[in-house]
Parts: C-alpha cells; structure tokens; sequence
C-alpha cells in the first residue's frame, strides 16, 4: 500500500504562477493576461522576466477572453488569469463564442476556487465552474490537487492544442505528488484500496487520502484515485477501478450539479450502475469563514468523506 | 491591381444580388444592414486590405486582417469574401442551409475561408482585434487589424472595455468601423439607447476619429487610405461610418424594419431589377 507523507504546504495558485513562469522560459509563445489580480495570480515572476509578454487588462474580463482570442489567432498561447469567478460565469458567453466554439488555444487559469477561497465569501467563491465549462465543447477541464500538480498542469497544457480551463485555489495546502507523473486525461492512483473507490478532485484528494487512512484503521480498505483531469474523463481508469470495488464515492469542492460527481455518475450508469455516494456542496452557496470551517460546514471534511464511504460499501 | 470605380460599382451591385437572393433563399437572414456596408466591405476586401484569399492563412501572419463583429450581416460578409476569391462563389448557394460552411452567423467551425472567429453575440469583436493587434505588435509587423462593429453593438459594454484598452496600449494598428445607420432591431438606436455623440466620446476615449460616408464609393475609398495613414500614430483609429440600413433597394431603406427578414417572391424581383447583374451570379 502507498502511502503518501508530506511536510509542507503550498497555495496552487503558485504552482500556477511558478508552472507559468517555467513553461514561459521555453516557449516563447505563450503569453499571459490579467485583471488587475497580478499577485493573487502569482504571475508576478512572469511579468517581471517577460515583460513583453505580459498583458494588464485592467478590471475588464470580458476583454481579456476576447483579447486572448485575438492573441491566439496570431498563433500566441495566452494564459488569462483572474479569479474562477470571473473566468467563468462573469464572461461565459464571450468563451462559448470566441474561444471554445471558434476553437482557440487559450488556456483559462482560474484561482480562489470554491469555499476555500475563504472569508471573501459567496461573492467569489464559485461552486458551478466545472460544471459551466465541461459542458462547452471541446473544452479541457482540469482541476489540480496540490501546488505540485498545478505546476505540472501548467506547464503541460502549453503543449494542448485547443482550449483549457485550469482551475486553482488561493489556500495553503499539503503537497504529495511531487514526483508523479501529470498527462492530461489520466487519473492518478493515489492509494490502493478493495472496499470503496474514491475518486476525488482538487484540494479534496487530500481529504479522500486522510479519510482512506482513517478507513484502513476501521477495516475498510478505500482506493483513492485522483481526477484531475475532469474532461475529457479517464473512463477506462474508472470503470476498471469500480470493477474491483464495486462502489464508489466522489469527492470534489463544488456544487453536486454538474461536478465530477456528475461525470462518475453519467459514465457509471450507462457501464455499470453500482452505489455512488457523493461530497460536494449541495445546491447552496458558500459564506465567510476560514477555509477548514467552510469545508467542515458544507460537508467536505475528512469526517464527510469516511461517512460517504461507508455508506456507499453498505449499499453493496 | 486596385478596382476602378466602375469595377466596384458592379461589384457592389453584384454583392447587393446577392444578399437578396441568399436571404429570399432560406427566408431568412438580415438584408438591410448587410446593404448598408456593402460599399465599406467592397472596398475594403477589393482595394484595401493586404492579404492572400486564395491560399487563406487563419492565423494572418504578415497579413492585414478583418474581424466583423456585427456578425449577423453575414450575407454581405460571404458575398465579398467570395468575390474576393476566399471560396467559389457557387457556396454562396448554401447559405443557412444544412451542412453549409455559410452559418447564419459566421464561425470558423466548419472552416470557411476567410473567417477567423465566431461572431453574432455582439460586442466581442473589438476585443478580438485587440489581442491580434498586439500579437502584431509583439512580432514586429506592421500589417493592420480592422473591425466592423454596429452601432446598436456598441451598446454592450464589452465594446467599451476592449476601448479603453486599444488606447491605452497604444494599439494603432486597429482600424474599428462602426455602421453608424442609427436603427437596431426594435427601432432607431436614438429611441432604444441613444448614444448622443459618438465621435467625442471615442475621442475622449484617445481615438483618432474620422467620418466616412459608407455609401459613397469615392469616400469610402479616400477615408480607408487616410485610415491608413493615420496608423502608427499612437492612436486606435475610429471611422465613424454613416450609412442607410437597406441601401441600394429603395422598399428596404429609411426603416429598421428590415433589420431581419426576407423578400417575398415579387420584392425579390425588384430589388434585383434595380441591381442588375454586371458580375454574374452564383
């Protein structure tokens, strides 16, 4: 059994803005853009270095999609960088047209991400995103882990052709997958497990990890598999995972609408219709609160994921 | 080689045959703003504009390129692109027809030449030209980027954020027209949303601003050039361009009312008996 240790902690957001930064210094197309959040984004070091390259688009998102449009055109790789909210439902109608129906190569780099964006509240603390952007064609939906996969994820998605959404956060969270591997569109065994697969995305693999170890200790053997990537889903990875475990549960910081949960439920009742439990936000909005509250509150703790997992081996 | 007035009369009037006979075609579409900037887009595509249509590049590398926001006057937009060699003019046939590559609204989906990006959601045009701009400047070139938008589309406020934009980066490689023929689908823009006076507010902005008489074959022409030479001044450029919704079939102008719909059989034979063919039909 692997089991995963770590000591320190980072915010994805820096993983985003030190992937930017990598993926910069060897592809001089890529480009990025920002709404006045050039330090909530961490792209403080690309602009520096590549001050050229570097586009302040000032509090105007629905510019900065269409000017990364007009980028991409003339064969640029822009990244757009602001809060998830404002990647995503605050300018849904110029991606749907300029970027993913004209299929243009611009990767949408969204942080503060759900609840954990923290005391900001409601306001910013998206929880629809994944599903807003997996449901456009065409369009590549990633939701990284840990500083280190975001990092990974950034600097991967300059070699995709065809539009990405890169979803990250602004807390301070463990890092563990420092020396995996990150290919787009392919689930990661984060731990091995015969009872219950968990498939969990973004800040809450770590949570899926700690609820399996707290499983082992009562009896139950839980696999934790790591979705980053949300679209296109590793159906094979899933389906072969379910076919040990016969159940599953789903655990992700957003809303149960149209989150990964949404897609393993799809994907299992046309294959192969077992028990799914599902943690995520149920139809509500966030609120202010640290980041840990919120989780807790909302019913993505620890506590939440090993709940959700013996339900589902009950229902076997 | 530049087209003489005469060439371009007919081509207008050809381009005119056209939209009528697209849009009677499918009874549907939008004729009268189509109409209204078939001499801008003429000349413009004819005379003006640098770039290769018939081995068609999307990416525009070195070459001048045009983006039409308003997209939903793509009649006029398929038929100068056709005549300008893009694709064969027999396509314009297809036009909103299944499994066409001429969309009711243009889009690069289905790969037509001479598109480069989805337009019909108004307001995202002059953003797109915003980025080209700069990607242009990026790499040194010195080719231009120009988009038309409508006048009823500059009452999204994406318009204004792409202009604030354009001006404070300096991006003198745009040439934005807007049709300026003061009707919109529910009635005058003076009534839905007026916008009192235009060229103070782009100048306010730091655009350089010029009218241009968009049905007026000549002036248009004069006013592209000065366009032209107005690039590279450190300005965004402006053309304010008054035009009649309709123009060119007398039943179709002074009125908004054909913003969006089709002739009928015997509207059809008019609008063509006062367009005849010099250029030959698709």
């Amino acid at each position: 059994m692997t089991t995963l240790t770590t000591m320190e902690k980072k915010d994805t957001r820096s993983g985003f803005g030190d992937g930017l930064y990598e993926v910069a210094k060897k592809n001089d197309k890529v480009v990025g853009l920002c709404a006045d959040l050039t330090g909530s984004l961490k792209m403080n070091k690309f602009q520096d270095e590549f001050p050229e390259r570097f586009f302040q688009m000032g509090i105007a998102e629905a510019n900065m999609i269409g000017t990364a449009a007009g980028l991409a055109i003339s064969g640029k790789i822009p990244y757009t960088g602001t809060f998830a909210n404002f990647s995503t439902g605050r300018v849904y109608d110029q991606i749907r047209q300029s970027i993913a129906y004209s299929h243009k190569n611009v990767k949408i780099c969204a942080s503060h991400a759900g609840l954990t964006l923290g005391e900001d509240g409601a306001t910013h603390q998206i929880l629809e995103d994944i599903g807003l952007m997996k449901m456009l064609p065409g369009m590549t939906v990633i939701n990284p882990c840990d500083y280190s996969q975001t990092k990974a994820a950034t600097i991967e998605i300059a070699d995709h052709e065809g539009p990405v959404y890169l979803r990250f956060g602004r807390p301070k969270w463990p890092i563990f997958t420092t020396d995996m591997e990150f290919t787009i569109g392919k689930a990661l065994h984060m731990r091995e497990g015969t009872d219950v697969t968990i498939f969990a995305t973004g800040h809450l693999v770590w949570n899926s990890l700690e609820a399996a170890k707290a499983l082992a200790e009562q009896g139950i053997s839980a696999e934790v598999i790591n979705i980053h990537t949300i679209k296109p889903l590793d159906n094979k990875a899933i389906l072969d995972a379910v076919a040990n475990t016969k159940c599953a549960v789903t655990a992700e910081e957003h809303q149960m609408n149209g989150g990964l949960g949404d897609s393993i439920c799809q994907l299992l009742a046309r294959n192969t219709p077992l028990p799914v439990e599902m943690v995520a936000v149920n139809d509500s909005f966030g609120e202010s609160g640290t980041p840990m509250e919120l989780l807790e509150k909302y019913g993505l703790g620890v506590k939440d994921v090993i709940a959700a997992a013996k339900r589902a081996v009950s229902r076997k | 080689m530049s087209k003489t007035t005469y060439e371009l009369e007919n081509y207008v009037k050809q381009t005119r045959r056209d939209i009528v006979r697209m849009v009677h075609g499918v009874q549907s579409g939008h004729p009268g703003g189509s109409l209204g900037c078939t001499e801008f887009l003429t000349v413009l595509y004819q005379n003006v504009m640098r770039n290769n249509p018939t081995s068609f590049d999307i990416s525009g590398k070195d070459e001048d390129v045009f983006y039409l926001s308003n997209g939903h006057i793509s009649p006029v937009f398929y038929s100068v692109l056709a005549h300008s060699g893009h694709f064969p003019i027999e396509e314009l046939a297809t036009f909103r027809k299944i499994n066409t590559r001429l969309q009711g609204h243009p889009t690069t989906h289905e790969g037509l030449p001479g598109v480069r990006i989805a337009s019909g959601s108004l307001g995202q045009g002059l953003s797109v030209a915003c980025g080209t701009a700069q990607a242009k400047k990026l790499d040194g070139e010195d080719k231009l980027v120009y988009v038309l938008m409508g006048d009823g589309e500059l009452q999204e406020g994406q318009v204004w954020e792409a202009v604030m934009y354009a001006s404070h980066n300096k991006l003198d490689n745009i040439i934005a027209t807007v049709d300026v023929n003061g009707r919109q689908i529910d009635g005058d823009t003076k009534d839905i949303m007026g916008f009192a006076d235009l060229k103070s507010k782009f100048e306010a902005f730091n655009w350089n601003v010029i009218y241009m008489d968009g049905n007026n074959l000549n002036d248009v022409q004069d006013t592209l050039s000065k366009a032209g030479v107005l690039s590279g001044s450190g300005k965004p450029i402006c053309i304010l361009m008054n035009t009649e919704m309709g123009n060119g079939v007398d039943f179709m102008m002074g009125s908004h009312k054909w913003h969006g719909i089709a002739p009928n059989h015997d509207q059809l034979a008019e609008a063509l008996r006062q367009n005849p063919s010099a250029v030959g039909d698709y």
